[in-house]
Order: structure tokens, then sequence, then C-alpha cells
């Protein structure tokens, strides 16, 4: 059985918008570091392409057609994946274990400065008898809804969530591609008004553009190509269901997804074989729910941990060092690809004044409003 | 630079088996919802394969555009009705080439070794899109070069018809014998929409769409699911004494221009059958393949797919359809289940007749509609985007 390795990277962005290029370039720009990064050809080496991207997002009825041109992979065999990047990492792990590709690019992007009503195109996703036309709010109110219920089920209290923005926002300031980041505190965060009560705005991750590209290997081809390969060791993913009136609001789509990785990346104690996090944190509640999920800390005490700096960048377990969603900008799909991304380079070694110390990384993603679903792979180096 | 072998090894780690299929009634309009239709055809396939629900590892979903519904995140929505509630769940999308894609998408589910078993489900609902689905197709267009012009689907299938037909010199007449071929053979389809009796008069005296398209040139749309279990070697060795294997699959996606592509070849199914072809070991299309399932939204579109499939050479498509090669009682017969034109073109649902016919085929279980002929190996595939997305599937009942 083939192991699978990160080969390349590349990626456009981060920006609040991008007016200068359209989403095609930001998918050439991104492909084209990646291509450099992996020293591979992709007219020539490449054989399968994934890329994952929602229609209503990219407002396109058929994305699917608009991929191949700029990633070289016209006449290749090409796919799109409606998930996010994660999701198409697992789907390039399986093409090369099942012995379908040697070489497989996966692609995510995120347009969003594009979408005029951002709150409108959420609710599109809601169900459109029980869910869409309740009341004429904003759809965040439903994470409104979940962090209220998760905070009174487990105990968590606004300062946690504060502190979680404060450190996030923190860590992006070492960050060059973290444009929503800054020195803002705990205190400034509760002193703010709730926009969807409970949840403050400085909670909630803005929109950002960007492009991800990865290039992943087989490990034959991968130690041709480099010698710092980071081997995707587990990948997992998982959905509860689409109904509000049965999802946990616990996050169980990450525990099972991290159930799944775990066991294949041979992980038993995650809390102690983990060394760094990526977890998505498009309200800052998530993360606190995310890293419980992921088994990094015991239900309950992540309040405790998070004061004592234990998820801090110089931390036992540093979670989101390059800022999260909330320093970065919500990506739309390529929230995973950020996620991903930030564990591989620092894997590598290659995150500049954010570096740690670390050998296995976890990255994981959720499929945002009013999704229970989700993916968590596992890397190491 | 480095070095590599080069080309595929396909290394999988199991084989995969196709053990059950399920199939909705295609109709224009149907009370169902998408979660429903995706219900009613999960319980045909679990029945079929002997399974219960608790026993899906992992499941993929097909399903065309979110525009059709109106709804953003289609694939999360159709979740609980499709079976994927607390399971890896994934929906891939290749336009209209999903129909053949998911199943695809399945074969490396279980090739990989990541699930024994996967449930490939596939839905379609286009009667939500009001007053006609092809005003969603106004979207799939770039927004700058093509959007402005107003184009519809119809009218780039009437340009790449009269292209086919001429360059090569080919008659409506000729084309018009696959519409009365399927829409006859689809009378044997319990879940057929438009199947009917017809001479190629009718389909040139209907009324004309976009000349040279015809209203007896294309298929309807409709709404309908299908669902396919495929398994591992020794879960199906359990289930059945007949499983159907997955011998080859391709896929490729040409340039998005499609203005700057000569139309009258598609050179992405050539590509998508090659691949298949070369993980089936299959050297001689035309002689190796036993019956055949290409797309076939409109009737030239099955003539173009049997070329680009290597079953016939350019241009040579029609006569085989003429000389009743291609009838259910022929040499190859094609589109046996009576195809898109007959059955009904819910577009990703079309998995129900394209692989689960061929299953249905090869596991001698098509009942009416099994060929004549003895079958052990077929080619199935579908197309999509702008005419742009080939996804071809090789199966045979012989390991």
């Amino acid at each position: 059985m083939a192991r699978v390795a990160v080969v390349g990277v590349g990626y456009s962005g981060f920006n609040t918008n991008t007016p200068d290029l359209s989403w095609k370039e930001l998918m050439y720009e991104a492909a084209v570091r990646a291509y450099e990064d992996a020293g591979i050809n992709p007219r020539r080496d490449v054989d399968s392409f994934v890329t994952c991207a929602e229609d209503v997002w990219e407002g396109f009825a058929i994305f699917d057609e608009f991929v191949p041109d700029q990633l070289g992979a016209v006449l290749k065999p090409t796919l799109t994946v409606t998930a996010d990047f994660l999701y198409g990492i697992a789907t390039a792990f399986m093409h090369i274990k099942s012995g379908l590709a040697e070489i497989a690019v996966v692609e995510a992007h995120s347009k969003a400065s594009d979408i005029l009503t951002f709150g409108n195109v959420i609710k599109f996703a809601f169900d459109p008898v029980w869910l869409r036309p309740i009341g004429k709010g904003h759809p965040y109110y439903f994470a409104a809804l979940e962090k209220s219920y998760y905070s009174n089920l487990r105990g968590y209290c606004e300062e946690t969530y504060a502190e979680v923005v404060e450190k996030n926002k923190k860590n992006g300031r070492l960050n060059p591609s973290a444009p929503y980041s800054g020195s803002v505190t705990a205190e400034d965060v509760l002193n703010s008004d709730p926009a969807y009560y409970p949840l403050r705005k400085l909670e909630i991750a803005e929109r950002a553009d960007g492009a991800v590209v990865f290039v992943l290997a087989s490990d034959e081809v991968a130690r041709q190509l480099t010698d710092t390969p980071v081997w995707v060791d587990g990948i997992g993913w998982w959905s509860e269901t689409s109904n509000y009136d049965t999802m946990s609001f616990t996050a169980e789509y990450t525990r099972k997804a991290a159930e799944m990785a775990y066991e294949m990346a041979g992980i038993e104690h995650p809390a102690r074989q983990v060394d760094i996090a990526e977890v998505d944190d498009r309200f800052a509640f998530k993360e606190v729910q995310h890293i419980e999920a992921l088994k990094l800390a015991k239900v309950g005490e992540v309040d405790t941990l998070l004061s004592e700096g234990y998820f801090s960048r110089d931390g036992s377990l540093p979670v989101n060092v390059s800022g999260g969603n909330l320093s970065i900008g919500n990506l739309l799909e390529a929230t995973g690809g950020q996620k991903a991304l930030e564990i591989v380079l620092q894997l590598r070694g290659e995150a500049g004044k954010r570096q740690v110390d670390a050998e296995v990384g976890v990255a994981q993603a959720w499929r945002y409003v009013p999704t229970a679903s989700g993916a968590v792979a596992v890397f190491s180096r | 630079m480095f070095e590599r072998v080069r080309g595929l090894k396909f290394h999988k780690k199991q084989d995969v088996a196709i053990v059950g299929a399920g199939i909705t009634l295609f109709r224009r309009r149907m009370n169902e919802t998408g979660k429903e239709l995706s219900y009613y055809a999960v319980k045909q396939a679990l029945e079929e394969a002997g399974l219960e629900i608790q026993d899906i590892d992992m499941v993929v979903m097909g399903s065309a555009p979110d525009a059709f519904d109106g709804i953003h995140m289609k694939g999360e929505y159709l979740l609980d009705g499709a079976g994927g509630s607390n399971r890896p769940y994934m929906r891939v999308f290749v336009g209209g080439g999903t129909g053949v894609f998911a199943p695809i998408a399945g074969y490396w589910h279980v090739a990989s070794g990541l699930a024994d078993v996967c449930l490939v489900i596939t839905e379609e609902k286009m009667s939500s899109s009001h007053p006609h689905p092809q005003s969603a197709f106004k979207y799939i267009w770039d927004p700058i070069l093509d959007r402005p012009l107003n184009p519809n689907l119809i009218w780039i299938f009437a340009l790449e018809m009269r292209r086919y037909m001429h360059e090569n010199n080919i008659k409506h007449e000729d084309i018009a014998l696959v519409s009365v071929k399927n829409k006859g053979n689809a009378l044997d389809h319990p879940a057929a929409q438009v199947a009917e009796k017809i001479t190629v008069e009718d389909v040139l005296n209907s009324e004309p769409m976009a000349l040279p398209v015809r209203r007896l040139d294309v298929s309807p749309p409709s709404d309908g699911a299908s669902a396919l279990i495929m398994v591992a070697p020794h879960i199906a060795r359990q289930l059945t004494d007949e499983p159907v294997w997955v011998d080859g699959v391709g896929w490729s996606l040409d340039t998005t221009w499609w203005t700057n592509r000569d139309l009258y070849f598609p050179r992405y199914v050539a590509e998508a059958a090659r691949m298949a072809y070369k993980m089936a070991h299959i050297t001689d299309p035309r002689k190796e393949i036993d019956v055949a399932e290409p797309y076939d939204p409109f009737d030239y579109k099955e003539l173009h797919h049997m070329e680009g499939l290597g079953l016939a050479k350019k241009g040579e498509a029609p006569i085989l359809t003429r000389e009743g090669v291609t009838a259910r009682d022929g040499d190859l017969p094609v589109c046996p289940s009576g195809g898109l034109l007959g059955v009904g073109n819910p577009i990703a649902a079309t998995m129900g007749v394209k692989v689960a016919e061929l299953y249905w085929q090869l596991a001698y279980r098509a009942g009416k509609r099994q060929v004549a002929k003895e079958v052990t190996t077929g080619v199935t595939q579908a197309w999509g985007d702008l005419m742009q997305v080939g996804t071809v599937m090789v199966l045979s009942n012989k390991r």
C-alpha cells in the first residue's frame, strides 16, 4: 500500500478582497506556486485533479466547467467535490491508494468578496420548507442558537470565547496573510455588543479571498520529488444529519471524522500525540467545540486549559497558530485548505516567525452553517 | 526534473463488485421531494443486495446543479434521505457526467480500502425549476463571453449536431433512427417516462426546437433517483453468486472554451475511454465489448459517443445503427434500456439507465430488456458540463 505525501503547496491571498484578480487568476497563481514547489509539470506529471467548490458560492450553475484551463488540467482526469478542501484531500488520498493516480492535485478557492448578500446565500442552504421561512433574520442566528445551547451544556462562559478571539487575532499578527489580525483583548470582545445574541461580531470570522493548491504523491514518487515530504497519515470525514432538530450541537461530526483519521494514522492518545492543530474557528465557540471533538482536551476542560495558555503559540498544544479564520477570514470551501497549509508549513519548518516545533499535526474543517459535516486530516513529518 | 515510470499502475487494494441497484420512476414532475426519491432508490438497492442501511460504510452522492432545486449545498440537504446520516458522506459533481461519475467515486472508495460497502446514490429533481429547467442552464456560461448571447443547451447542441452531420455527411433520417430505437426499447422499462413506438417520419415532422434539433430528438427533463451498492470481494461472495465487477474507470475534462473546439468528435470521451480500457486491458473495444450504454440525451449524442468510445470508427456509428447492429438483438446492443431518450433524463440519476442497467444486463437480471446475445463485458459512459466531460466505466461479469 502506497503512503500518501504532500509534496507541494501553493497559495494565493489571503485578502479581504481581490479587485485585481479574478477567481481564475487566484487559482492559477496558487497552482503555479504549488507546481513550482513540487517541481512538477502539470501537463505531464499529474494523474488526477480535484477541485472543491460549491456552485452557489461561485454564482454558477455548473462550476466544474471552469476548472481545467487555469490548473493545467485540460483533457486530464478532473473532478469537483462539492465540499471543503479536506474532502478533496480525502479524494486525492483515495486516488493514490487505489492506484488511479500517482500524483494528484487538490485545489480550493474563495472569492467571497464577489458575494453581495452573503446571508441570503447561506439561507439558500436551509431546508426550503422548514427553515428558510423562519423569520427575516440573518442565518448567523442559527450559529448563535448553537452557541447558547453548547455553552449551557458544557458550562463555558463568554470569557472563554473572548480568549479564543484574543489568542487567534494575536497569532495572526505573525502571519503575513492574515488580514483580520490585530491586537484585540478579551475585554474588548466582552465589551462589544452582541450582533446575534449571544454571538458578538468579533467572534465571527469575516470573509476573505484566496486559493490553496496541494500536490499529493505516492511515497515512491514523493521521495524522488522532495526531501521533506509531509505524510498524510489519516483522513476522515463525517456527516451527522441535515436537520437542525436532530444535530448534536457538540460537533459530533468532527469526533467521528477524527476517530476515523486517528485510527488510520494509528494515533491512540490524540491529546498526547498531536503536537499542533488547526481547527475551524469561523465562530469563536466552534474552536472550543472542535478542540473537544478532536479529543485534544477532555470535555469541559477547554476553558481552563485556554486560560493557562495551553493552546497558545508557546503552549504545549498550539491551536490555530496561523491565526485561524478569525485572523485570516472565512475562506468558504478553502477553509480546510488554509488549515492544512499551515500544518504542512509548520511540519516542513517553513512557517517563518510563527514556527513551532511539531511532528504530528491535525487539520480540521467544518462545512459551515447550516450543516453538521466536517473532515479531519492528520499529517506527520 | 525527475524520472518516473509513465502511466498508471492501478495497484488497487481490492477489487470492486456491484451487488445491487435501485431506480425510481422517471417522471416530468414527481410529488416526492429529492430526499424521498433518494430514499426509494436506496431502499430498492438495499433489498436487491440483501443488506440493511446499517451495513453501509460510506455514501457517495451524485447530483447535478444546485440551481435546479434552489438549494445551496444540495448534497448536505439530501443527506438524510440518501442514507448518509452518521456516515462518511461526500458529493461529487461533474455536471451532466455525474450519472456515471458517482459510481466511479464509489469505485475508489472501495478500491482504496477505505470502505468495504459503499452506497452510491444519484438524485435529480428538475421540476422545482420553474417554468423549465433550462432556466437553470442560463448560469452555466462564461458570464462575460457567452452569457450575453443568451444561449441555451438546445442551441449549442444544435451547433454540435450540425457540425457532426456536416463533417461525416450524415442525414437527419439516420440520426432519427436512434430516437426510434431507444424510445422503442424503453417500452420494456418499468420506470420509463416517454417510451413510445414512433417512426423516422414522426421525428422529422416533430416541432423544431433549434434546427436541426426537433422535439423527438431530445430527452425530456425528469425527476428521479437511482442507487447502486458497491462492495469489496469478500462481501460480494457472501451476498451473491453473480456479482458484476468494475473492470475500468476513466474520466476526463476538456477545456472550458467549447467555442474553440471542433465539436464533431468528443475527444474528452475518447480520453476517458482510453483510461478505462487501459485499466480493463481492452485493446479492441469493438470486439471485446458486448453491450454498451453510452449517454443519449440527444439522438446524435449516442452516435457521437459510440465513436468516442471506439465502438465505431468516425462517421461509422450511423451506419451500424441503420444496419441494426445496435438493436437489442443485434451484434452490439446499444442503450438496451431505452436510454435517456426513452426512459427520461434526470441528469445525475441517469445512473439508473446507464450503470445500473449495465449491471442488470451483465447479471442477466434485465428481464424483458435482456439483450439476445451472451454478455461478459459492457461499457457505459456519460457526458456533461459544456460538452466537456467524459466519464466511462467498464463492467464485466468475469473477474
